[in-house]
């Protein structure tokens, strides 16, 4: 069933900040899973007035799908331009669903070091995981049919907005 | 007409040339390599993609630097690599290339990593994979014959895009023995097919084929007129063997006439990078106060070889 309506993204992303503001620690980092987690991630820096260099994570690498898909052609380049080692990390993407993204952006951060801690943000959380993995700040819960997606992007004026779209 | 480098989706499934690759492989692989070179910075030097893949190095001629970065490529994509010395072993005892390509096979090979002396021999591997129906075994060209070395003309690819950012309004001079050399045809078809605005051949006329302007590129006998206004200059080794014969009078005449010196050079664009695939004759075809200068990126091409070859691979694995 398709949602009659949509909520906002960036009264979601104030919303987040306001969650993730109380369990900030002075060192903490904010890593963006591309594309949608990026956004997401560099609004949460500007309110949460974190420094503006965060870390991007694509996890095209690590899918565990790769064998069946092969590779993604749009990689883009992780960059995670601080120390991972002891800190505490705050992984952001847009949708949570079966976790398998977030597996596999804990395993290549591990690759860059230990980090202190790492605590999942997401503005919406679908359900559906098959794999034991909790966003701790989440704006939206919702439900959705196997074959629609949810897609988080930028107006022509930069804001942040869903769509939600069907796939084959 | 049939290109055995591409599976029934179009694909990229071996690679075995450069030409006949359409741009936006060339493009998409150029992209892909961008994300991986990132990797080797970190201080875990791996990803998982190829985990558990077999990738076996059939180095039938010899070579330092291309079988090491593929090795080093495979095994920052976590795939076990197998280095064949097969010069000395089976093939001496009078094994056929494809009884050797079939108990590799017999051991679950994944990837066949192919040098070799005789132009074509990885497309008849190719074609021997297709006939026993192991179209899940993948092959790379690691240089055949004087015909391809793909993955150096996508390095090189890469370098210039990395440099120069556009090829479309791009002079790009390949100096030297053209003639025997499969980097030159490997670069001159990438060039083309990525729209390079000039590719000029230079070089003396024994060292050069003949009907290259047939590939769209301009023929110059002098390095002067090769080298003025150039974005790019790629030098190419002059293989000591091609001394003994009648091709060229002396190493020192060549480089009086052809080496790239600070002075030659200063006609070229001021900006002008200068390659060089390796390895190199000091004082032969490049003066080591070129090989060391700014505009050398000699040393820039060679890591970015590793991440082009990790792209190749990942790709081919994944289709």
């Amino acid at each position: 069933m398709p949602l009659t309506s949509l909520p906002d993204a960036e009264a979601q992303c104030a919303a987040l900040a306001e969650l993730i503001r109380p369990q900030l620690h002075p060192d903490s980092m904010l890593v963006g899973i591309h594309s949608g987690g990026v956004w997401v991630a560099r609004r949460l820096a500007q309110l949460l007035g974190l420094p503006e260099q965060i870390g991007l994570i694509d996890v095209s690498f690590y899918r565990d799908d790769f064998g069946e898909k092969g590779l993604h052609p749009q990689v883009k380049p992780t960059s995670i331009p601080f120390d991972v080692e002891g800190r505490p990390l705050i992984l952001v993407d847009d949708v949570l669903y079966t976790g398998r993204t977030t597996r596999a952006a804990i395993n290549e951060l591990f690759d860059y070091g230990r980090p202190a801690s790492i605590r999942l943000a997401v503005l919406a959380d679908r359900g559906e995981r098959e794999l034991p993995i909790y966003a701790e700040f989440c704006t939206w819960q919702v439900e959705l049919g196997k074959k629609e997606e949810l897609v988080l992007e930028p107006n022509t004026t930069g804001r942040l907005q869903w769509r939600q779209a069907e796939h084959a | 007409m049939h290109n055995p480098q591409l599976n029934d989706h179009g694909e990229l499934t071996h690679l075995l040339s450069t030409d006949g690759l359409p741009r936006e492989i060339l493009t998409q692989i150029l992209d892909i390599a961008s994300s991986f070179l990132e990797v080797s910075d970190r201080d875990v030097k791996k990803v998982p993609l190829l985990r558990g893949k077999s990738v076996f190095n059939l180095f039938f001629e010899n070579s330092t630097r291309t079988r090491t970065t593929f090795e080093i490529a495979a095994k920052r994509l976590s795939a076990d690599v197998i280095n064949l010395d097969v010069g000395r072993s089976s093939t001496a005892k009078g094994e056929t290339l494809l009884d050797t390509i079939d108990n590799l096979v017999a051991m679950h090979a994944d990837m066949f990593v192919v040098r070799h002396g005789s132009s074509g021999a990885p497309y008849l591997i190719v074609d021997h994979l297709h006939r026993i129906g192991r179209t899940d075994v993948h092959v790379v060209n690691a240089g055949d014959g004087r015909h391809a070395h793909p993955t150096q003309g996508l390095l090189d690819m890469y370098t210039i895009r990395h440099y120069k950012k556009d090829f479309a309004n791009l002079t790009v001079a390949i100096v030297g023995d053209i003639l025997h050399s499969r980097v030159a045809r490997s670069d001159i078809h990438a060039l083309t097919t990525l729209g390079v605005g000039e590719v000029r051949a230079v070089g003396p006329q024994t060292l050069l084929p003949t009907a290259l302007e047939k590939m769209g590129v301009r023929v110059c006998h002098d390095l002067q007129d090769g080298l003025k206004g150039c974005d790019v200059v790629i030098m190419l080794r002059l293989q000591n063997e091609r001394m003994n014969g009648t091709l060229l009078p002396s190493a020192r005449e060549y480089f009086s006439c052809y080496g790239l010196t600070p002075k030659t050079l200063a006609l070229a664009k001021p900006d002008a990078i200068v390659m060089h695939p390796g390895p190199m004759n000091r004082g032969v075809e490049i003066d080591s106060e070129v090989a060391d200068g700014p505009q050398a990126v000699i040393l820039p091409q060679v890591t970015f070889g590793i991440a082009v070859r990790m792209a190749v691979m990942s790709i081919l694995a994944g289709n």
